[in-house]
């Protein structure tokens, strides 16, 4: 059997929920990447006369209060949202593993302090963290995602203090210490390589996590600052008209709501093909 | 008429076969010792002995087990499960699998008495003190009303001991009861089941790996090699004149008093699983004698010497040489 | 102090090794301490086998961590050829420990099942920062495998897919990468078949001839280590209670005989008389005053029980009894 054919990639792409999801991802992926050429006008292009337009043959989503082509400022949301979060995540997933892991592997006072502090970032909810360090930072892009950031460390390093704690009584960590390793070589080759795989999987579901809360700060304002489109802004200004121009308002949603449900159905295929692999494995 | 007979014992779990038409007999008062490496099938016998083969999915698949007369194979499940505990005792290796951690060991002692001997519970409490102090554990009042966890290795599996015997049985199959206790204990508890057989006209079969417990305490061997039957007789037959090469190359892994250093060789191979067992004899890929035949054509289970039965096709040359 | 190495022929020596754990009995109950390894001087003839025997809690394993310092002492010192191993520099201990190295018990556990056999080879030279071409690295790793016995054609193997003797080998093969002096080798034949235990133990006496090795040979087996060592250390509850300056000298201890008594031989015709003992091994956490033996021993005094007895040497010969048997 070749390394792709059973690697969780393959076994993923096999299902409908994998290979469906991963399409869609892909799609909107490619879409942002792309946006200058894919969406039918430039995002910012204001046409006063033609605000709040229906649906039609020009304008496939309709216009918004300031005559911008929503679809186009979808197609470019994208970019921010999955920038954001991705930027984000992955932020956090090295700073979350970093302190999970050196917490779990030296133990003592340090690890209770890093505890402590995650805890309480864990003890509050998301939203609320976001909020405190984008009032301290002040709106824009950066701390945006910074904010973000923070307010998913716990649960990275959580996860990586349990995996490195439960593997670093393993005999073959021993072994490696008898080798003379120092405590670098042991957490990169043996620890963490064990450790990643949960962690990666609850990162991917995150993603799905920080582009709601990334729409939720530019609900309020908080987010990325216009004119650069955000989907979560765009839900906010489109309140304003929701009965007069619904699809203002529903283009938005519905564009956060494909990508959540596209990483989650992700997501979920593949814990599940990680997981068959796995009892495949023990055989 | 011998208490335990079984012929032609072939368990299947699956399309595989991990035992192949087992044979040996058990008379009271005796001790078997069934010997044989990881893979060999020895576990796999006691539990087709006492009928638990369908927990891990297996099933007697040919040959007959008599129990003082009664078939054992395909008997129905009421009537296996009134003889087990009560007329046939299973020892297991691992003690605290076989004790309810959150029992008081009392109690389970107990259970037997009440469910097999319908004794009342004062009367079942009493029974179960008894055995304890016969087994040589100290103030056995107070321990019979202790959680196993409050004891060693040791007094848990003496105390695995008690509950088989509550049960009045003729034959208990004790699959390698000391393997996981320190060797000190694992003396005195063999010691214990030697004496219990002697004293009560007990019949044992003793699982083991450990050719010295074998030469301790048993009357009768069988060695068992991937899941065939190599050799069975007597245990000083077995040591002075073993006849199956498997047998001979393992009583020789084993150091002896006094033995030169650099004599000590072990059996090239590995020890095979069930799913690559050779074709022929089992054991030709590490046997030293293996010639064409060995591979083609399955050795059956002769008699070269009273109550001395060998699977070998160079058995006879062999048992000549070191006669 | 401890004299030069060299001049005694001692590749290590401990003294007054100790090793205390410390734990709580439950959630809010007192600290209580263990004395896994208590006041233990030891000493390892250079090129020569030495046993350590005991049972479970004997301290045995913990003394292995020790002499490799794996674990920090408590108290008490390790000297390594004349060098004292509390007082080293980090990266001089890193140096060291391609002297010596550790056979662990598991060989199931004791590789990391992600990496190939050649991976777990090449590890130590890693470590080590000992720099190898690609070809300088098959080179290597062939001729390790060659040492062990294994089949070179298994370097891309995964640990789940070759047996636990064969792992066993490549715990050994690492083990000797670097060429050390000294193996300490914990129960290396424990977790296998009778079989291939032999082909282990035929394999370490093989290595320990060709290379001149020093071996420290951790075990409960009696008859292994009678067979394998030159001498015995004999252990009870983190203690020293005896030592053999050769295999078949008669012991003079009453747990080393009562050990002995235990080990059965694969002959019929020499069946042991198990004399019953009284009494349990003492709770560990709880040790009683005088000997931690005179609870089981047959012929325990008062004064067993009040005044533990020292180490005593005679003819190379150590004793710790008041009643030595004769």
């Amino acid at each position: 059997m070749s390394a792709f054919a059973s690697s969780p990639l393959w076994r993923v792409l096999r299902t409908w929920r994998g290979g469906v999801s991963l399409a869609v991802l892909l799609a909107i992926a490619l879409a942002a990447i792309f946006a200058p050429w894919v969406a039918p006008y430039p995002y910012d292009i204001q046409n006063l006369s033609a605000t709040n337009k229906a649906p039609s043959l020009a304008h496939w989503l309709g216009t918004d209060e300031f005559g911008r082509d929503v679809l186009s400022r979808i197609i470019y949301g994208a970019r921010t949202s999955l920038t954001v979060a991705m930027a984000a995540i992955f932020g956090s997933v090295t700073l979350g593993m970093g302190l999970g892991a050196a917490a779990g592997y030296f133990g003592g006072l340090f690890d209770r302090i890093v505890t402590a502090i995650v805890d309480l970032t864990w003890s509050f909810p998301e939203v609320l963290i976001a909020l405190i360090f984008v009032a301290i930072l002040g709106a824009g892009l950066y701390s945006t995602m910074v904010a973000i950031s923070i307010a998913y460390l716990a649960q990275f390093a959580r996860l990586t203090r349990a995996q490195i704690m439960a593997i670093k009584s393993e005999t073959y960590v021993e072994a490696a210490a008898n080798l003379g390793s120092g405590h670098l070589h042991i957490l990169f080759r043996h620890l963490l390589p064990n450790a990643i795989t949960p962690v990666i999987v609850a990162g991917m579901l995150a993603i799905g996590d920080a582009i709601i809360l990334e729409a939720t700060l530019g609900f309020f304002g908080l987010g990325v600052q216009p004119p650069k489109p955000s989907w979560g802004a765009m839900m906010s200004s489109g309140t304003g008209q929701i009965f007069l121009a619904p699809w203002t308002i529903l283009g938005p949603g519905v564009a956060i709501a494909i990508a959540v449900v596209s990483i989650n159905l992700f997501g979920d295929a593949l814990i599940e093909a990680l997981d068959i692999r796995n009892r495949v494995r023990e055989v | 008429m011998a208490l335990l007979d079984v012929r032609d014992l072939s368990v299947s779990i699956g399309a595989l076969q991990p035992l192949d038409r087992i044979a040996f007999s058990l008379d009271k008062g005796s001790i078997l010792g069934l010997v044989g490496e990881s893979g060999s099938g020895k576990s796999l016998t006691a539990m087709a002995l006492m009928g638990l083969l369908p927990l891990i999915g297996g099933r007697v698949s040919g040959g007959s087990v008599r129990f003082d007369g009664t078939e054992l194979v395909g008997l129905a499940e009421e009537r296996y499960r009134a003889l087990r505990g009560h007329r046939i005792a299973l020892i297991t290796q691992n003690p605290m699998t076989s004790l309810d951690s959150m029992l008081r060991v009392g109690e389970q002692i107990d259970q037997v008495g009440l469910l097999h001997l319908g004794l009342s519970a004062a009367q079942a409490r009493a029974r179960s003190i008894e055995l304890l102090t016969q087994l040589r554990i100290p103030d056995a009042a107070t321990v019979h009303q202790q959680y196993p966890h409050q004891m060693s290795g040791g007094m848990k599996q003496r105390v695995v001991i008690a509950m088989a015997l509550a049960g009045d049985p003729e034959l208990i199959v004790a699959d390698e009861p000391t393997t996981a206790l320190d060797v000190t204990i694992q003396a005195q508890i063999i010691q214990i089941l030697v004496d219990l057989v002697r004293q009560r006209g007990l019949a044992l079969v003793l699982i083991t790996h450990d050719m010295g417990v074998v030469a301790q305490a048993c009357d009768q061997v069988v060695v068992l090699y991937a899941g065939r039957v190599c050799e069975g007789s007597s245990v000083e037959a077995i040591f002075a004149r073993p006849a199956h090469p498997y047998t001979q190359a393992l009583i020789a892994c084993i150091p002896r008093a006094g033995q030169a250093r650099g004599s000590l060789q072990g059996i090239a191979g590995m020890v095979p699983s069930v799913s690559n067992y050779a074709s022929g004899c089992r054991y030709h890929p590490r046997c030293a004698l293996a010639q064409a035949v060995c591979q083609t054509d399955v050795p059956p289970l002769r008699t070269v010497a009273e109550h001395h039965r060998v699977a070998c096709h160079f058995a006879m040359q062999d048992a000549a040489s070191h006669g | 102090m401890a004299e030069p190495a060299r001049a005694t022929g001692n590749l290590v020596q401990t003294r007054g090794l100790t090793r205390v754990f410390k734990s709580r009995a439950s959630l809010f109950g007192s600290k209580r301490e263990l004395a896994a390894v208590s006041d233990v001087d030891l000493d390892v003839p250079r090129g020569r086998v030495t046993g350590v025997v005991g049972e479970s809690g004997c301290g045995k394993s913990t003394l292995a961590r020790l002499v490799l310092r794996l674990l920090d002492a408590s108290s008490g010192s390790v000297h390594f050829d004349g060098i004292d191993l509390a007082t080293v520099s980090a990266p001089a201990l890193r140096k060291l420990r391609r002297r010596m190295q550790m056979v662990f018990q598991d060989p199931y556990s004791s590789i990391d099942p992600r990496y190939s056999v050649r991976a777990a080879l090449l590890e130590p030279m890693q470590v080590q920062g000992v720099a190898l071409d690609a070809a300088g690295q098959d080179a290597r790793v062939t001729s390790l495998m060659a040492m062990v016995g294994l089949n070179p054609a298994l370097a891309a193997s995964y640990p789940h897919q070759i047996s636990g003797g064969q792992k066993q080998r490549v715990g050994i093969a690492r083990a000797l990468a670097m060429q050390p002096e000294f193996l300490v080798l914990d129960e290396p034949t424990a977790s296998l078949d009778v079989s291939i235990q032999a082909q282990i133990v035929a394999l370490l006496e093989k290595l320990q001839q060709d290379l001149g090795l020093t071996y420290l040979f951790i075990s409960h087996d009696l008859g292994l280590v009678r067979y394998f060592c030159n001498r015995i250390v004999v252990m009870y509850l983190g203690r020293v209670v005896e030592i053999l300056p050769e295999p078949q000298a008669a012991p003079r201890h009453p747990y080393t005989r009562a050990l002995m008594d235990s080990t059965f031989e694969p002959d019929p015709k020499r069946r042991r008389v198990v004399t019953l003992l009284h009494g349990e091994i003492p709770d560990a956490f709880n040790l009683p005053p005088g000997c931690a033996y005179a609870a089981r021993c047959p012929q325990a005094s008062a004064r067993c029980r009040t005044e533990r007895p020292a180490l005593l040497q005679d003819h190379g010969h150590s004793l710790a009894c008041h009643h030595p048997l004769t």
